[in-house]
């Protein structure tokens, strides 16, 4: 099940994947339960000749309901250790604001990620800003403030490979973050439908090495040397 | 639906209220939420967005007041239809309900005044999203009224008809309510979209 | 039935790279969903179970307003006529997911779809009207017109469950129609509700949608689990296990579902500090259903079981849908949602829940109820090929759909092989594509079992499953006025099964208290 997982390369990656496994773990043991139960029951309580009476049990008594309450407010407690756990994740990912090395502007439209970079000055609106279409070029290790707008309609900025999704609604500019932890080439589809064009919609997140990124800026902005 | 927790019924009262009457609480219960989903995201977004109070200018305080006081009168007059069926009054009925039909389309008739007013002045639905809202909630609203209206019309053209009254008056309680509900959703748009 | 089958190919399509346009395969998936959930399953098991059995079960002649009823069913057939004409107006049909979010869906040059999206708004419009008459129906006539005796709690389970899905879509539809009237004004006049540009706001429609759209889940799925119900105390001849706490169960989870619509919007520009608060009262949706869950099973415990096709139906769909409120608690948990939020995890889940309810729990009391209606028994032999196919079939889609999703691909894609991480899914696809021509072909027999069993079926009785409910005491096919005498009386509650102390194995509803020896 969880080999199906794409490689994880972001630092917050591997605590979803956690929360994923918990409860798949917790889920799983239910699911086997109640699906033995029902197993048995089919088999051990099969109608065998036509004069088998079953048990009369309406479930009005404390001590037959206890039989169904109990399973129930075990189902309630994991409910809430699978909310409260979930919800340092939460946090981590969608409401702290680390400070970041890097600030970017991903702008979605119709079918494309154009990535604006602020330039050497770091500022935006300035004459070194940068756009590039649809390739986004990172430094490993490194917290990556990505700031998502949108021009025409709701798109979704995805990252699979390190577990973030955000969607891009026109009107808004909606923070997020990563810190990829490997190298490489990574996709960025757009997971939410935008229209005919929609399957296709695809950028690339290149995670560089340091010195890779380095050598990547100076190609982009030579004269700032 | 406590009615039932009672647990000697061998003999369950049908419930006393009218299958007709229940029917038409359970439509204005739904039709409460949209009008109601349209004014939460109508108060919603004024609360986020810029103060409309420039666009709001352009309304006249003046004829919604009038409209706002030509609506109470009919809920009072629609009222007056309702006792006059009680009493099996076949006259003031048949005037009340008259009443009632000419205040609707008194009302509709000055809505229309301001309609032209503002397109005249080159305020159409698209100039930014007071109008949107406005046009979109009192349109919504006045076509309200005009099914009122319409139902009231042909319940007064039935019960006026030889042995009608008999029949069909007691429909009259139908009407009023839908009357009364298409009046309080008048109440919460005039300050929401005059006066605020 | 036709649509039914109609639909089927569409499914197929999302599965598979097929030659067709992108922009086809947006309206395709749109339209399957809007088919699905609107016009095939709102119909089938609100209307056409509430419409047969609501009269029957709680001993009335007819409905309360039988001329609404009539009008309801003519409205939705001219909703359904408007929204196969979509297809055909220039430009094609709607395509911007069943979801239909603006931007996309509110400026024409966005999709390129012309009068297609005004018409599906339009019969959208048209169905809701529908069934706001319909509902207002469901309510009132078990309110109203019960039998002597009939008291509320008397009443059989899938009485009070198509009540709760009419409340329910009373209550919720509101917004939406709001909405949409806000969404035609959008294309038609230039406004901008939902257009940042125009001072709107996007995610406006989404929590109209929502609102409406949590709750609407729950009107298509009370009543086939209603239909469970019934199945399976009849057919373990037992007694329900907590027949009150299973209402005030699904009236708690009714409240709940007023309150989570926003777990569809965790990554969609939200606040972010809103989610954990959705995310609590998503998961906590779990408690009532699995409380509904371990009653049925508790039903079954001890019970003498009677494995005919309609209880094999309704014990699959309860298995199924185990599996489906399980995997509902990936979706609900915020974190992981960032992750498999409109994968096709999610799409694997509602299918799960969906599809157990709705096919799973329809079939079942179709074959229930089908002697009923027609006065002639369907096939065992058949029905049972037909369960264990679709069974089998189910699975083989639907399981390893939840792998893609863990995979990472996104729904509504019409091309997975421009993807790098989603192409080495590709065999999985044509696995599941193979399978879900399985489900498709295995619904053959069923096809046949149910026209033929019309007319060669045998007959039937007036109760031939010995159950205890008021539509088992009529002539199958009821007469004009459901009962040729006076409306029997009711004297006792339903599911009366192997009461201690008397000698018969069942006690129908109508039998008086002392008769019983």
């Amino acid at each position: 099940m969880f080999a199906w997982l794409p490689e994880n390369v972001s630092t917050y990656g591997g605590d979803i994947d956690a929360i994923f496994k918990l409860i798949y773990y917790v889920v799983g043991v239910w699911f086997v339960a109640t699906q033995v139960f029902l197993v048995y029951c089919l088999i051990r309580f099969r109608r065998r000749s036509g004069n088998q009476r079953s048990k009369y049990l309406p479930g009005n008594t404390a001590s037959q309901a206890a039989w169904v309450l109990i399973p129930c407010a075990l189902v309630l407690v994991l409910d809430l250790w699978i909310d409260f756990r979930g919800a340092d994740v939460w946090a981590k990912v969608k409401l702290s604001r680390p400070t970041p090395n890097l600030i970017v502007r991903v702008t979605g439209k119709q079918f494309n990620w154009i990535v604006t970079y602020p330039g050497p000055d770091g500022k935006f609106g300035t004459a070194d800003d940068k756009k590039i279409d649809n390739d986004l070029h990172v430094p490993v290790n490194q917290v990556v403030r990505v700031l998502l707008t949108g021009e025409d309609v709701i798109h979704s900025f995805y990252l699979p490979h390190l577990r973030l999704k955000q969607d891009v609604v026109p009107g808004r500019e909606i923070p997020a973050w990563f810190e990829a932890t490997k190298t490489g080439k990574y996709e960025i589809p757009c997971a939410e439908l935008c229209g005919f064009g929609h399957s296709g919609m695809k950028g690339f997140l290149y995670v560089h090495s340091e010195a890779d990124f380095k050598a990547w800026v100076r190609t982009q902005w030579p004269s700032a040397g | 639906m406590n009615a039932g927790s009672a647990s000697t019924p061998d003999a369950v009262e049908p419930s006393p209220v009218p299958a007709a009457k229940l029917g038409i609480w359970w439509f204005l219960a739904s039709e409460v939420m949209v009008f109601g989903g349209a004014l939460v995201s109508f108060i919603l977004l004024r609360l986020v967005g810029p103060g409309w109070s420039e666009d709001l200018a352009h309304n006249s305080v003046a004829l919604g007041s009038i409209n706002t006081l030509i609506l109470i009168t009919s809920s009072f007059t629609i009222v007056e239809v309702l006792s006059a069926q009680k009493r099996g009054d076949e006259k003031k009925f048949r005037s009340f309900m008259g009443i009632t039909i000419v205040l609707g389309l008194l009302f509709l008739v000055i809505k229309g005044v301001e309609y032209s007013a503002h397109f005249s002045e080159g305020l159409f639905p698209d100039k930014g999203l007071f109008w949107a809202f406005y046009f979109g909630l009192t349109g919504l609203h006045a076509l309200h009224v005009l099914a009122g209206i319409v139902a009231n019309a042909s319940l007064l053209v039935v019960v006026s008809r030889p042995g009608g009254f008999a029949r069909y008056s007691h429909r009259a309680e139908m009407n009023g309510l839908y009357w009364h509900f298409v009046d309080v959703v008048w109440i919460f748009l005039f300050p929401l979209l005059y006066l605020g | 039935m036709i649509r039914w089958q109609l639909a089927y190919p569409e499914t197929e399509i999302p599965l598979f790279g097929r030659p067709i346009g992108p922009d086809e395969y947006n309206a395709f998936v749109t339209m399957h969903g809007t088919i699905m959930v609107f016009f095939v399953a709102m119909p089938l098991l609100v209307a056409a179970m509430g419409n047969f059995l609501i009269p029957l079960m709680i001993g009335a002649r007819d409905m309360a307003f039988p001329r609404l009823n009539m009008m309801s069913v003519w409205v939705l057939a001219v909703a359904s006529l408007v929204l196969l004409a979509s297809f055909f107006v220039e430009a094609g049909p709607a395509a911007a997911g069943w979801t239909g979010y603006p931007p996309l869906s509110a400026r024409i040059e966005y999709t390129g779809v012309e009068y297609g999206l005004d018409l599906w708004i339009l019969a959208l419009a048209l169905e809701f009207a529908s069934f706001l008459m319909g509902g207002i129906n469901f309510l009132v006539t078990p309110i109203n017109l019960r039998t002597r005796g009939m008291s509320l709690f008397r009443l059989p389970l899938i009485v009070w469950m198509i009540m709760g899905a009419s409340i329910l879509f009373l209550l919720s539809v509101g917004p939406l129609i709001a909405g949409a009237v806000f969404l035609l004004l959008d294309r038609n006049l230039g406004t901008s509700f939902f257009l940042a540009e125009g001072g709107g706001d996007p995610l406006l429609w989404q929590h109209l949608f929502w609102f409406f759209g949590h709750p609407e889940v729950y009107v298509i799925l009370l009543p086939a689990a209603g239909a469970m119900m019934e199945i399976i105390s009849t057919f373990s001849r037992k007694t329900i296990f907590g027949y009150k706490s299973i209402i005030y169960a699904v009236m708690i989870a009714g409240v709940l579902s007023f309150l989570v619509w926003a777990h569809h919007q965790f990554i969609s520009g939200l606040d972010p500090r809103l989610a954990m608060p959705f995310s609590i009262t998503t998961i906590l949706i779990s408690v009532p259903f699995a409380f509904i869950i371990f009653s049925m099973l508790a039903t079954m415990w001890g019970g003498s079981i009677w494995l005919t096709t309609p209880m094999w139906f309704a014990v699959g769909g309860l298995s199924v849908f185990i599996f489906g409120g399980v995997t509902g608690i990936f979706n609900g948990s915020a974190p992981v949602d960032i992750y498999i939020h409109d994968t096709y995890f999610v799409v694997a889940h509602f299918h799960s829940t969906l599809f157990s309810t709705v096919f799973l729990g329809g079939f079942a009391a179709l074959y229930y109820w089908y002697p009923k209606m027609f006065g002639r028994m369907m096939n065992e032999f058949w029905g049972k090929v037909h369960f264990w196919g679709t069974y089998i079939f189910f699975l083989l889609v639907f399981v390893p759909m939840h792998l893609l999703g863990v995979g990472g691909m996104m729904r509504r894609i019409a091309d997975p092989s421009k993807y790098e991480f989603v192409k080495e899914l590709l065999p999985m696809n044509e696995f599941i594509t193979v399978a879900a021509i399985g489900l498709l072909l295995i619904q053959a027999p069923f096809v046949f079992n149910f026209l033929g069993s019309m007319f060669v079926g045998k007959k039937a009785s007036e109760n031939p499953w010995d159950a205890t409910t008021l539509e088992w005491t009529t002539p199958s096919p009821p007469p004009h006025g459901n009962w040729p005498g006076a409306i029997p009386a009711v004297h006792r509650p339903p599911y009366e099964y192997a009461v201690p102390g008397v000698s018969e194995e069942w006690l129908p509803q109508s039998r008086p208290e002392g008769a019983a020896s």
